[in-house]
């Protein structure tokens, strides 16, 4: 339940513990968001016990003798075209897209956030030079911007987390500058700027308790998008280098075999769509939770 | 009013070459030059050479970049492609018009059957109509498009032999194609459109419009509808974006001959004269698209309209 802790705590440190607990309360009165997030920690537990459910060796070792064998009990869920055990595939590709997703996520966040707050406070000429150019960074489709920086760079973990990283940190900065825009005119820091507190201190105990909560919504929904995103690129074939299993890589692999082996298409297929609606499904949850009254 | 348009339309200038910088500059990080590439690998060294001097490969980044941006806007030149030897341009327009054609249709589901059944979700709130149509949209949006395509070619060409599994002979061959494309950007939509209605809906505007005793709807269509609508302009604008990618995917899973299988494919053969203008064509059509959102939109909006006339200009 080591999953568990790590959530707490993030929630805890945003908010004053007894806000803490009303969010929490809310959260978990939420049916979708309670799924979501016993979905989510099963299938994150199932991916970071990937080891220990069954080796590493079984998602890339060849068997000839075995190719495009029946979900059994030997094999969960079959083996591919090359005897490789779709199971292991599945568990240690979902480790891989997942790892790059959650980074991906955290440093677009990261990125995307600074540039934000300082267009949004500083204003003036930094504000529409970042914003003009990220108006023109905008206009390249992130899949072709994403295909571009993979082709040149070539695929491996880093280049790919590179990418992602750069297709989806313009979010944060027009989510969070709007943000601060929006903060710094409300009355309660015109109250606390009356009330002689300096810019350092609205910006630590006004703007950013208040900004973090949408930015945490947008974070955790971002994470869905970039495992979509991701699974997108590895089944064209500009994912993680073979034979690294991924869940994209496995359903470009099992279209080969839909006729003969069509379990190989649904499995991975499945595992896309169930950790990306969890993941939503907590989203959601955390965004009413946040913020009541944008839930009717 | 038209001084925004003028002032949009001349920002498309730096977006543009921004967008070609862009662009050209990742690309022409990769390893290769064009002699080699047109040459082969069993040409002389001495000819590699003659031809990259030729073509200008030698010169700096910048006088490079700029001899790009001229021959592409005097003569629609992109170059050669490494693989065919063939004027790139006319190897990508057809594919172009293509994409274009999947696109346009995938846009047009994704907004016909998106935005109604979210205002419809919005009004009859909590209703069977609201909670069933939310629950697939919102299943929906956790299926990427390549995803779709495949269960559609494995249910409907594969086990149901209704629908053609590969190329562009018939409407038939669109169905699958198109539907994979826009169902991911139809449930953004739905979602987006029900909760801009349930926004609107609360309005002060329509509490009042419902208290002097206006029909439910006259406040619903005239209303709340109308403010509602706005920023589903913008988010069909950028679910556009969501539909290029799935374009991508749709045309290698069904054999569109379309721009991004087209891309996709020469990524293989390191067909970099395709790659990049392939990239450069879809990215100008992209922002294109964009601005009449945006000129729409400041259109629509009397807020907007009145901010630009009065500060900006």
């Amino acid at each position: 339940m080591n999953h568990q802790k790590v959530e707490s705590t993030t929630v805890d440190s945003f908010k004053r513990p007894s806000q803490t607990k009303e969010i929490w309360r809310r959260f978990s009165k939420s049916k979708g968001a309670v799924i979501g997030f016993v979905l989510f920690s099963i299938i994150a537990i199932m991916l970071l016990a990937a080891d220990f459910i069954v080796p590493y060796e079984a998602a890339i070792k060849q068997d000839f003798s075995q190719q495009l064998a029946a979900p059994s009990r030997e094999h969960f869920f079959g083996t591919d075209g090359y005897g490789r055990d779709a199971f292991a595939r599945l568990l240690h590709g979902g480790r891989t897209s997942l790892s790059i997703a959650l980074l991906a996520t955290f440093s677009s966040a990261v990125l995307g956030s600074a540039l934000g707050a300082i267009s949004g406070y500083f204003g003036g000429k930094v504000d529409s030079f970042i914003m003009r150019s990220l108006d023109i960074f905008m206009s390249v489709p992130d899949i072709l911007f994403t295909m571009a920086v993979v082709y040149a760079l070539g695929a491996n973990f880093t280049n790919l987390l590179f990418a992602l990283t750069l297709a989806y940190f313009t979010n944060y900065v027009r989510l969070v500058r709007s943000q601060v825009l929006n903060l710094a005119e409300q009355d309660y820091v015109e109250a606390a700027r009356a009330g002689g507190s300096g810019s350092t201190r609205i910006i630590l105990s006004h703007i950013i308790p208040n900004a973090v909560g949408v930015i945490i919504v947008n974070t955790t929904l971002n994470v869905a998008k970039i495992i979509l995103y991701e699974s997108t690129l590895s089944f064209l074939g500009l994912g993680m280098p073979p034979p690294q299993p991924e869940w994209g890589l496995m359903l470009s692999e099992a279209r080969e075999f839909m006729r003969t082996a069509p379990w190989l298409m649904f499995f991975p297929s499945a595992a896309i769509v169930i950790t990306a609606a969890s993941i939503n499904l907590m989203g959601d949850g955390l965004r009413d939770a946040l913020d009541p009254h944008l839930k009717s | 009013m038209y001084r925004y348009v003028i002032k949009r339309l001349l920002f498309l200038i730096p977006t543009i070459l921004g967008v070609t910088l862009i662009i050209y500059a990742v690309m022409s990080i990769t390893p290769g030059d064009p002699g080699r590439a047109m040459l082969g690998t069993s040409a002389l060294q001495a000819d590699v050479d003659a031809y990259n001097a030729a073509l200008g490969y030698n010169l700096p980044f910048p006088i490079k970049y700029f001899n790009y941006v001229k021959a592409m806007v005097i003569d629609q030149d992109f170059g050669f492609s490494y693989l065919t030897k063939q004027p790139v341009f006319d190897e990508i327009w057809p594919r172009f018009l293509e994409t274009l054609k999947l696109a346009f249709l995938g846009v047009f589901i994704a907004a016909s059957v998106g935005i109604p059944f979210g205002i419809y979700a919005a009004v009859k709130q909590y209703s069977l109509w609201d909670t069933v149509p939310s629950l697939v949209a919102f299943f929906m949006a956790a299926f990427p498009s390549f995803v779709l395509g495949l269960l559609f070619l494995y249910f409907f060409s594969l086990k149901l032999n209704l629908l053609p599994s590969y190329g562009i002979g018939s409407f038939e061959h669109y169905i699958m194609p198109a539907l994979a494309i826009s169902i991911p950007p139809a449930a953004q939509n739905m979602r987006f459109t029900k909760s801009s209605m349930l926004e609107a809906i609360r309005q002060d505007y329509v509490r009042t419009a419902r208290a002097k005793g206006a029909a439910e709807r006259t406040v619903v269509w005239k209303h709340a509808l109308r403010n509602a609508l706005l920023p589903v302009v913008t988010q069909i604008g950028l679910s556009l974006g969501v539909l290029i990618a799935g374009a991508v995917v749709a045309e290698k899973i069904f054999s569109i001959p379309g721009i991004g299988s087209l891309i996709v494919d020469r990524i293989a053969y390191k067909d970099e004269p395709v790659i990049i203008a392939g990239t450069i064509l879809i990215s100008i059509c992209f922002t294109l698209v964009m601005l009449l959102v945006d000129i729409i939109y400041a259109f629509v909006d009397p807020r907007i309209r009145a901010k630009y006339s009065n500060t900006k200009g």
